[in-house]
């Protein structure tokens, strides 16, 4: 399950449909606390890609949640399951490359506002494939 | 027959048929029954009830049969409901027969009242040039851009009728609908139900479920264009009904069968107007359109944003927020077909992609396909134009006279004329030839240059020159004045092996005769009689500006030379071995200069021929320029005049 989030109200939200969808976006929210509070420990540090991967941000009993941000502090937020241990960390982050990616294709395109819900067909394609990799 | 009509009526009032009128009523029934073929969703269970054997008509025909008769939609209305085929949700025959008889008196001007029917009335009249069946489903050929023009103009304004101030949208509509409606003259031939269909879902998508069973208003089915003025002026809240979109929607998946890919063909005229319209964006061709600009332009088309958004994301390949000529046409092309109706498809069309249209049409706009081809094939081109530039270059710094230069290209071009003999008939023949293959053309003659470079090369690596031209030999060698060219050209093939891997002694003098060597032995005592360092000084001074390598073998040449003249001098038998002597290292090296020679001068006259074939091109292209240009200019003219006498 991933969502952008833009100024702490989502742009975008998928989830694999499985039960306790309310708990995912509950959690989403607060990790949405755990961003910002990351961001503003950074500080005066320079923004480069690598300090965008926020890593994880709080495990829980069952799930695992990862953070990255954008330039523009757009917040890219991921819950997947604790079960799932074949998820290394180097794959959680080519994963936020590509939504990164193609949420600036979305971007380019001069129809879509900032701020607006994404519904670009493209990028919805790319987060189903990822996620039916994933899972 | 009229018992049961009267009796499957109801509670309506028992018909009156006469001969005629039974007979016309039955056929027309049967007609709208036959052509739905069984409409979806219309065939109610009461169907078996209402008439032995006989199915309902189609809302789809009725519909158009309704409309056929040239009644305003409130009076197709208040017939449908007197009629009873709104109460009972089906055209039954009873329905369709008590509704052709309110026809008919409505038609003779009467009120539409049930009892008007009750009366003698003549015969529903029902203005088509076809039957049912045929304006159902669409004749392609009958229909022109021009016809089409009007129902996309009505399109619009009943797209906008419901918006206040339709007046103004129409008129902004309709200028930008027209110049839309006239280029894609092709995809209207197939499109006439698929713009039904179009329209239709677009019309169920934003307006309500209409209880009417039938729609009052299809101009675009309908071919005439005055009848189609009339229904287009009803008001559009009685339009819209889901079972017209239904069977529609069949035809629409029948047709669509037949023509895959047409949709996202783009034709000539089309791709000429989408470069126009780039044009008047962006005056250069090669450049972008940026987002925003483009962005104002789509909106014009008044789509909504999330399909604008849609398209753009289709046909930006590259998605950097900017449009070239070939993606310019995709988005437009998307455009056109949704605005004409069609769903936008999942991904890009195989022929809208950029690759194929920049290969599909380099000649329509070859001015922009100049462009292109001059940027693709420069890079191509480059190295090896560069190459020639900078043996050219290097040359030219060499010889800086332009006496010997000219004489040398001018002897260059007689000797080598057998050589590029063949290049000139292939230049001439291709001079002629579509400005498609001027570019190939252009090409050639530089990769001939970058050949020939590659020949001097080989030629250099120690094969014998093909033909030794005697005659510049002989000039060089005879006039004296040309004393200086001896001295000088040696220094051309010097610095000419100076820049690839030198022979180790490189002969000054360009002798390759053998008759050389006395008339050399003439000039050396000259050369050195004249102050030994003037001479000297001079051809190194000449040396100088070029690289050092070569001087050394000149010194050391004239060294030999001076010593070989002063040996010469005090016994001729002496130096006569001597200069043998002297003579014999001089054919191998000679040999290898004059090769180098040749082939610099093989390749200054190549690219001199080049040049002067380039520049005939170039004046040719400009003459057929001019005449485009005048052609252009008196269409415009022609134009004009008959404008006026099309709008009166």
């Amino acid at each position: 399950m991933c969502q952008v989030y833009l100024w702490n109200y989502p742009l975008y939200i998928r989830s694999v449909p499985t039960e306790n969808e309310l708990q995912f976006h509950y959690m989403l929210h607060t990790s949405l606390d755990v961003v910002d509070e990351k961001i503003s420990a950074m500080g005066k540090a320079l923004v480069d890609q690598r300090e965008l991967y926020l890593g994880l941000l709080y495990p829980t009993e069952d799930y695992k949640v990862y953070g990255y941000v954008t330039n523009s502090k757009v917040k890219f937020v991921m819950v997947v399951d604790s079960s799932n241990t074949a998820l290394r960390d180097n794959e959680i982050r080519s994963m936020f490359r590509k939504l990164h990616s193609s949420y600036t294709d979305v971007m380019c395109n001069p129809f879509y506002t900032p701020g607006d819900r994404i519904q670009s067909r493209a990028f919805d394609s790319m987060v189903t494939a990822m996620m039916i990799q994933v899972c | 027959m009229e018992t049961a009509a009267g009796g499957g009526c109801g509670s309506g009032p028992p018909l009156l048929l006469s001969e005629g009128e039974q007979q016309c009523y039955s056929e027309l029934f049967a007609r709208c029954a036959g052509a739905a073929g069984g409409g979806p969703g219309l065939g109610p269970p009461e169907a078996a009830r209402a008439a032995p054997g006989a199915a309902t008509a189609a809302a789809g025909p009725v519909a158009d049969l309704f409309r056929a008769s040239q009644l305003p939609a409130e009076t197709l209305h208040q017939i449908t409901e007197l009629c009873g085929a709104k109460r009972v949700g089906y055209f039954g025959p009873t329905q369709f027969y008590v509704a052709l008889k309110l026809i008919a008196a409505a038609q003779s001007g009467l009120p539409v009242r049930i009892e008007s029917i009750k009366c003698e009335l003549p015969l529903p009249r029902f203005v088509m040039s076809k039957t049912d069946a045929e304006i159902r489903f669409g004749n392609p050929a009958e229909l022109h851009g021009t016809k089409v023009q009007i129902p996309y103009l009505i399109t619009e304004k009943n797209t906008f009728k419901r918006m206040d101030d339709e007046d103004k949208q129409q008129e902004t509509q309709s200028p930008t609908m027209s110049p839309l409606a006239s280029p894609p003259s092709s995809p209207p031939h197939y499109q006439r139900v698929p713009l039904s269909h179009g329209y239709s879902k677009l019309r169920s998508s934003t307006e309500q479920m209409h209880p009417a069973p039938y729609e009052a208003r299809q101009p675009l089915v309908q071919p005439e264009g005055p009848s189609s003025g009339g229904p287009g002026a009803k008001p559009p809240r009685h339009q819209a009904s889901l079972i017209r979109s239904f069977s529609v929607e069949r035809e629409l998946q029948d047709n669509s069968s037949n023509y895959p890919d047409e949709p996202w063909r783009i034709t000539e005229e089309q791709r000429e107007y989408y470069v126009n319209q780039f044009r008047s964006l962006q005056p250069d061709p090669s450049s972008f359109i940026s987002g925003s600009v483009a962005k104002n332009f789509f909106t014009k088309s008044k789509l909504s944003i999330p399909e604008l958004s849609y398209i753009w994301e289709l046909s930006d390949a590259d998605c950097d927020g900017a449009l070239t000529l070939p993606e310019f046409c995709a988005a437009f092309h998307l455009i056109v077909a949704r605005k004409n109706g069609y769903p936008l498809p999942e991904g890009l069309p195989p022929t809208l992609q950029p690759e194929y249209l920049q290969a599909a049409f380099p000649k329509p706009k070859w001015e922009c396909a100049l462009f292109d081809s001059y940027s693709e094939s420069m890079p191509a081109n480059q190295q090896p134009r560069d190459l020639n530039r900078m043996e050219k270059l290097s040359i030219k710094d060499m010889a800086d006279f332009p006496v010997p230069t000219q004489d040398v290209t001018g002897d260059d071009k007689q000797a080598l004329k057998s050589a590029t003999d063949e290049a000139l008939p292939k230049d001439v023949s291709e001079d002629s030839a579509t400005p498609k293959d001027s570019n190939s053309l252009k090409a050639r003659p530089r990769s001939r240059s970058y050949s020939s470079t590659s020949i001097e090369e080989a030629m250099k690596r120690g094969e014998d020159p093909p033909t030794p031209p005697p005659r510049p030999q002989k000039t060089h060698s005879r006039a004296s004045s040309l004393d200086l060219n001896k001295v000088f050209q040696p220094s051309v093939p010097a610095s000419k092996s100076g820049l690839l891997p030198p022979p180790p002694a490189l002969p000054p003098r360009p002798c390759p005769s053998q008759s050389e060597p006395a008339s050399e032995a003439e000039l050396h005592p000259q050369l050195s009689r004249a102050p030994s360092q003037a001479a000297e000084g001079s051809p190194t001074k000449k040396d100088i500006p070029y690289s050092q390598p070569p001087s050394k073998p000149i010194r050391r040449k004239f060294r030999p030379e001076n010593q070989a003249t002063e040996n010469q001098e005090p016994s001729s038998t002496v130096g006569g071995p001597a200069s043998v002597a002297s003579v014999k290292p001089h054919p191998a090296v000679q040999k290898q200069s004059s090769k180098q020679k040749k082939a610099i001068q093989t390749a200054i006259r190549k690219n001199k021929e080049a040049n002067a074939v380039l520049a005939r091109l170039n004046s040719e292209l400009q003459q057929q320029l001019k005449e485009v240009h005048q052609e252009r200019i008196a269409l415009e003219n022609q134009l004009e005049q008959l404008r006026p006498v099309t709008v009166l």
